[in-house]
């Protein structure tokens, strides 16, 4: 009897050791002449237990984790299955409470399955969503997206079905599907999981999206620092085809174009300059990219969750779907924890958890042991909150409120020994190097912005260089084309007005010559 | 890695001439056939493009991946954003840098590792991380360091 082992391909357990661990459990098994599948499959995103290993039981998943290689002769040292008693045994893992405290809809599948097998897929619930929208019709499909509340999952929380209704509603000899996986900021790696652990559900979701808009091409916008999900995507694309399910029988293709270190690629204007081979620069709007997007054609452009989660919206039923969540912002989010923090990883919940919630009962603080001082949500352009705001509700309005945004959902902690001096400092070097250079209040404000950081760092007149700070946010908050410059003072000021005592400096005597 | 010669050139565009907006994956195949995007392939690829060398030129500056000189015989990408920073990635990146005696984007004299920042790899909540020769790396602890060294070594 052939007993199967899952062990995650995901980058971030390669990273860890996956792939050694999971030779190990062969040379072991062939050691014991135990029979044994390696099954590879996406990461079920409690990174804190990668590697983390199933094994597969009458009674269901038993999972281990941390495996190291060392640990491996000892797991199997009884033969199959491992002892439910050993250490490293964390039960099964749906009862693992990070785990099942999660409303699992874009990722039900991701960790579960091999992400490179469309029976699997199907197996798994794969292309129920795209069945539906058939026999809904483009309208019909339109409707359920609409009333199912989705908004974009980039951040900027546009509501999904008008974007797509404006597209189908403007007349073109071509219309594009764009998906944006130019996942650049730090705390998320939602995406990179999907394209990793499943990628044939964003194969159906763009499906589903050209069918509803009448668009005939698709693009999957992937950055170059994603090599391991460039691959899957790719041999995804590869079987898909294969199997008609896109092509031209299909009427549907996608192709993946990888990006090539541009963060500002991140907004959809410069993505889209990107795709036509041109520097990746901002474009004024409007025109918007629904009437005059990729190659002046109407143009679908949607982050990769908005796009993954179309599929359960319409498999399920949009009411389903919009029962979950508070106010504006209905459906799951997938929180993704990171930083100093015990248990990162991807926890996807309806709307409205608190960030104290979210950062002490299931991120269960900070790794080094210290106390949470900042936390960062939404990137490197999000606002940093401290724990007088951890009764925040993760919702987009209620971030907004309080000067904050949820972003693509990144929540990085930091412990007590973070200076917000040098954060502050880092949001506005980093706007500088990624700046695309199109409009000035960025591209000269960013550069501005860290000199006189730098002086407040050094204790010169501080209190008239923090007012010269904040005045030059206003300009970049109301004067730049894009998010970029545009939300670069949400990190900056809100490290100065929660953290003030960091920016209150001694003078730094001038170094010997 | 070959010298830049226009046969190999010539059958890199030739591949992706039939692909709307191509002159990235074109850019992407070159630096991967000559480990940079040499001097000589700017008005190589305009001419065929039908560009001017100043767009090209532009494309090839604007975006951070591309250099007009091969990098180390191994590429460390030292991830240097936030939730990196908040595990102590600076001063990890610091001992990284005085090891090899290199700052941020330079290469050793005998060629053997260039160090570049990069800004996120998506293994944040393994922080800190890097990407040694497009192999992911996780949890970096001082130690790691001298893994990295026995690697890039080899």
């Amino acid at each position: 009897m052939t007993t199967r082992i899952f062990v995650p391909r995901d980058a971030a357990a390669r990273a860890v050791g996956a792939d050694k661990v999971a030779a190990a459990i062969l040379d072991e098994a062939r050691r014991h002449s135990l029979g044994v599948e390696i099954v590879r499959t996406g990461s079920r995103g409690l990174f804190w237990l990668e590697p983390m290993i199933e094994v597969e039981t009458p009674g269901g998943r038993i999972a281990f984790g941390p495996v190291t290689v060392a640990d491996v002769p000892d797991l199997f040292a009884d033969g199959l299955p491992p002892s439910a008693g050993h250490p490293l045994c964390v039960g099964r893992p749906e009862e693992i409470p990070f785990l099942k405290r999660q409303t699992r809809i874009t990722f039900a599948r991701c960790g579960i399955t091999d992400p490179l097998s469309l029976a699997d897929y199907r197996t798994h619930g794969g292309y129920r969503g795209l069945e539906r929208a058939r026999s809904l019709g483009a309208a019909g499909t339109l409707e359920q997206v609409t009333k199912s509340g989705l908004r974009g999952r980039g951040g900027a929380g546009f509501p999904t079905g008008i974007k797509w209704k404006t597209v189908a509603d403007t007349p073109a000899d071509r219309k594009y599907i764009v998906c944006n996986a130019d996942e650049g900021d730090s705390g998320t790696y939602a995406d990179r999981m999907i394209l990793e652990g499943d990628p044939f559900l964003l194969i159906e979701g763009m499906t589903i999206a050209g069918f509803a808009v009448g668009a005939t091409k698709g693009y999957v916008y992937i950055r170059s620092e994603y090599p391991d999900a460039i691959r899957t995507m790719e041999r995804a694309l590869v079987l898909a085809e294969a199997d008609g399910l896109l092509g031209a029988a299909a009427g549907f293709d996608i192709e993946v174009r990888v990006g090539a270190g541009a963060y500002v690629c991140g907004e959809e204007t410069s993505l889209l300059e990107s795709l036509e081979g041109k520097r990746g620069q901002v474009r004024a709007k409007p025109p918007l990219p629904a009437h005059k997007g990729l190659f002046g054609r109407p143009t679908v452009i949607n982050n990769l969750i908005s796009l993954a989660t179309v599929p359960a919206i319409l498999a399920d039923g949009a009411e389903h779907y919009a029962a979950l969540g508070m106010g504006r912002s209905r459906g799951t989010m997938p929180i993704q924890l990171a930083g100093n923090v015990r248990q990162g990883g991807l926890f996807e919940a309806a709307f409205g958890l608190t960030l104290g919630e979210i950062v002490e009962d299931i991120g269960g603080g900070t790794q080094s042991g210290r106390p949470v001082r900042a936390v960062q949500v939404g990137g490197p352009l999000g606002a940093y909150f401290p724990r007088a705001l951890f009764d925040t509700p993760f919702d987009y309005e209620a971030f907004a409120a309080r000067d904050g945004l949820i972003g693509h959902g990144g929540v990085v902690v930091f412990d007590d020994t973070v200076d917000m001096a040098h954060q502050a400092r880092f949001a506005l070097e980093f706007c500088a190097i990624e700046s695309c250079g199109k409009c000035t209040p960025c591209r000269i404000g960013a550069v501005r912005g860290t000199e006189t950081m730098d002086k407040i760092i050094r204790g010169e007149r501080t209190a008239a260089n923090l007012a010269l700070i904040t005045d030059l946010c206003q300009t970049l908050k109301f004067g730049s084309l894009c998010a970029l410059g545009g939300f670069t003072p949400y990190p900056v000021m809100s490290a100065i007005k929660h953290f003030p005592e960091d920016f209150d400096r001694p003078r730094v005597a001038a170094a010997a010559a | 890695m070959p010298a830049w010669n226009e046969a190999q050139a010539s059958e890199i565009i030739r591949r992706h001439l039939v692909r709307e907006g191509a002159l990235l994956p074109i850019l992407h195949d070159v630096q991967a056939a000559f480990g940079c995007v040499p001097a000589q392939a700017v008005p190589f690829i305009a001419d065929a493009l039908n560009l001017t060398r100043a767009e090209v030129h532009g494309v090839v500056s604007f975006y951070h991946d591309f250099r007009d000189k091969p990098a180390g015989r191994h590429v460390l990408k030292l991830c240097r954003a936030e939730a990196c920073q908040s595990m102590n990635s600076e001063a990890l990146a610091r001992q990284v840098l005085d090891r090899f005696d290199l700052d941020w984007g330079e290469t050793t004299p005998d060629g053997r590792v260039t160090v570049e920042a990069i800004y996120c790899l998506g293994l944040c909540a393994c922080a800190p991380s890097a990407l040694l020769d497009g192999e992911p790396m996780a949890r970096l602890t001082p130690q790691s360091i001298d893994e990295i060294a026995r690697q890039v070594d080899r």
